[in-house]
């Protein structure tokens, strides 16, 4: 397993700790001048996203963390399971709904999105950053109310409910902004 | 769910400087006064060389290697000179020259006072307040005692920050103030840890079985150094002997042995260090024996333990102090710069 010296130790290093992949996001030289380095990082789970200070005497290792992101589809769920395909080995990887986490309120069958592989192994996905959905279900829209400030619960082909203006009706396809799970417009067929 | 990573772009302004106008003009302000003080004080100024076959053996200073060959077709083929990470050593032989016969040169003054603006280089030191490649200003004066080079380096500090005369602390009461540890020069490593533990500090896991030195080292960078400077500028002294370097040795008012050490802080910043000088070339022969053993034991390189300065000091080095200075720091404070790269033009990512 390959591994970083605190000489390389920089912003942006991906790095395991206890067996999680971190990401180094400060790393702060000390150094008395004639005592020994010290390095005082700041890590970022790049699962979880809880910030780790660590400090690390000159000479210390760490572990790298083997972080590979791919392209992929989303194939299919199988009750607690989401299936993906790489889409250039064609390797299909499974994910569970923890690891896919907020994801499956997006994923439907085709999608493509990216994985994080840690260590070779399927860790986390991302679905693209807008996504469109049909609204399965859903109170009938106020006639002639074009206000976007009056929302009401809207429930979409995943499963998933999202808050979206009252004029959407049911049938109609609508984008969601994936990163803050919030309506942006509604799209037409 | 994990937010997708953007792709880094080339950064085709790297070229540029990363420190801006008004701070370059600010350093070239501060290094003309920083001359005309040593100037109207008797001193000259001197160049030794950067590249040289001796370095400085210390356990954690780490020097470049340069290789001097004479055939291009073999540029790895030659020997290793060092580039100097201080100029201390071609200073103190010129020290040392200077009264190998003092009355050939009976129209110059009667003790010398040399002063030096020059690069220095440590490998691996880069960070918010390091770059491998620095301005270092150090000065020596013959006959200088060690409190009036305290003196000379406070009323310097005050010449180029104009913060006030600097406020004279000893490592022993920087340790009490910050740490509540009453006599840290007698403290056992156990009650360093507890000190340490009391903070709540982050202790990297290899320094627990680390020596005393280590442990004074983590306290002092992580709780001490940040306190120093803050009201006024500060001068720590009487470190542990054990950390002498190039210092003599004296017994402190409690009859404790320590090193006649002292350093400069500002803003808890690091400034400057100097020495009432170690004279005594077995000694210096000791340490750098010492200093390689422990190299040895954390897998460097050791360094080379004969030099022309021990030749120096078996010839005769008279009395003197000698202090290095970061100039670049000297820069960011008079500036208000938190990084090291507002006040260099191409810092080592640029150089």
């Amino acid at each position: 397993m390959a591994s970083y010296n605190t000489s390389d130790f920089r912003k942006g290093l991906k790095v395991q700790i206890d067996g999680d992949p971190y990401l180094m996001i400060e790393c702060n030289f000390v150094k008395p001048g004639k005592g020994n380095a010290l390095y005082k990082c700041r890590l970022r789970h790049l699962l979880r996203n809880t910030v780790l200070d660590r400090t690390y005497k000159g000479g210390d290792t760490l572990e790298a963390a083997d972080i590979v992101e791919i392209e992929a589809q989303f194939l299919y769920r199988q009750g607690e399971t989401f299936v993906f395909m790489d889409n250039e080995s064609y390797e299909q990887y499974e994910l569970s709904g923890d690891q896919v986490d907020d994801g499956w309120k997006y994923l439907k069958e085709g999608m493509a999105c990216s994985m994080m592989l840690f260590n070779g192994n399927p860790i986390a996905m991302s679905p693209p950053n807008h996504v469109v959905l049909k609204v399965e279900y859903c109170e009938p829209g106020a006639k002639g109310n074009t206000a976007t400030n009056v929302t009401k619960p809207v429930k979409v082909e995943t499963g998933a409910e999202f808050q979206c203006p009252a004029f959407i009706n049911q049938g109609e396809l609508i984008k969601i902004d994936t990163r803050t799970g919030e309506y942006v417009e509604r799209v037409k067929e | 769910m994990f937010c997708g990573s953007s792709k880094m772009t080339a950064d085709e302004s790297s070229f540029r400087s990363t420190a801006p106008w008004h701070n370059l003009f600010l350093r070239a302000q501060l290094l003309v006064r920083l001359r005309a003080f040593f100037q109207q004080r008797g001193f000259i100024e001197v160049e030794t060389p950067l590249l040289s076959a001796d370095t400085v053996v210390d356990c954690h200073l780490d020097p470049f290697a340069v290789t001097a060959y004479s055939d291009p077709t073999k540029p790895h083929v030659g020997s290793t000179y060092w580039l100097q990470t201080s100029p201390e050593f071609g200073m103190k032989r010129l020290l040392a020259d200077w009264i190998v016969d003092a009355d050939r040169h009976c129209s110059l003054p009667s003790s010398l006072a040399i002063f030096q603006v020059t690069k220095a280089f440590r490998a691996a030191e880069v960070g918010s307040q390091h770059n491998p490649e620095f301005t270092m200003v150090e000065w020596y004066k013959q006959n200088e005692s060690y409190q009036d080079a305290m003196q000379f380096l406070s009323q310097l500090a005050e010449q180029l920050l104009s913060l006030g005369p600097a406020q004279l602390t000893s490592y022993r009461k920087a340790f009490q103030n910050a740490l509540g540890i009453a006599d840290v020069h007698a403290a056992s490593i156990a009650e360093l840890q507890q000190a340490a533990s009391q903070r709540k500090l982050d202790i990297p896991e290899s320094l627990r079985t680390a020596d005393k030195d280590s442990w004074l080292n983590l306290l002092m960078a992580m709780v001490v150094e940040p306190t120093l400077g803050r009201t006024a500028p500060t001068i720590l002294f009487d470190y542990p002997a054990s950390q002498a370097a190039l210092a003599q040795l004296h017994n402190d008012e409690s009859g404790t042995t320590v090193a006649a050490r002292f350093e400069l802080y500002v803003q808890g910043i690091e400034l400057a260090n100097g020495y009432f000088e170690l004279l005594d070339p077995e000694e210096l022969e000791r340490r750098n024996h010492t200093a390689n053993q422990i190299r040895q034991s954390e897998g460097r390189f050791t360094l080379p333990a004969r030099s022309r300065l021990i030749d120096a000091m078996r010839s005769g080095l008279p009395s003197c102090s000698g202090v290095a200075l970061g100039f670049d720091r000297i820069v960011m404070i008079a500036a208000g710069a938190s990084k090291i790269d507002q006040v260099i033009p191409f810092p080592w990512h640029r150089a």
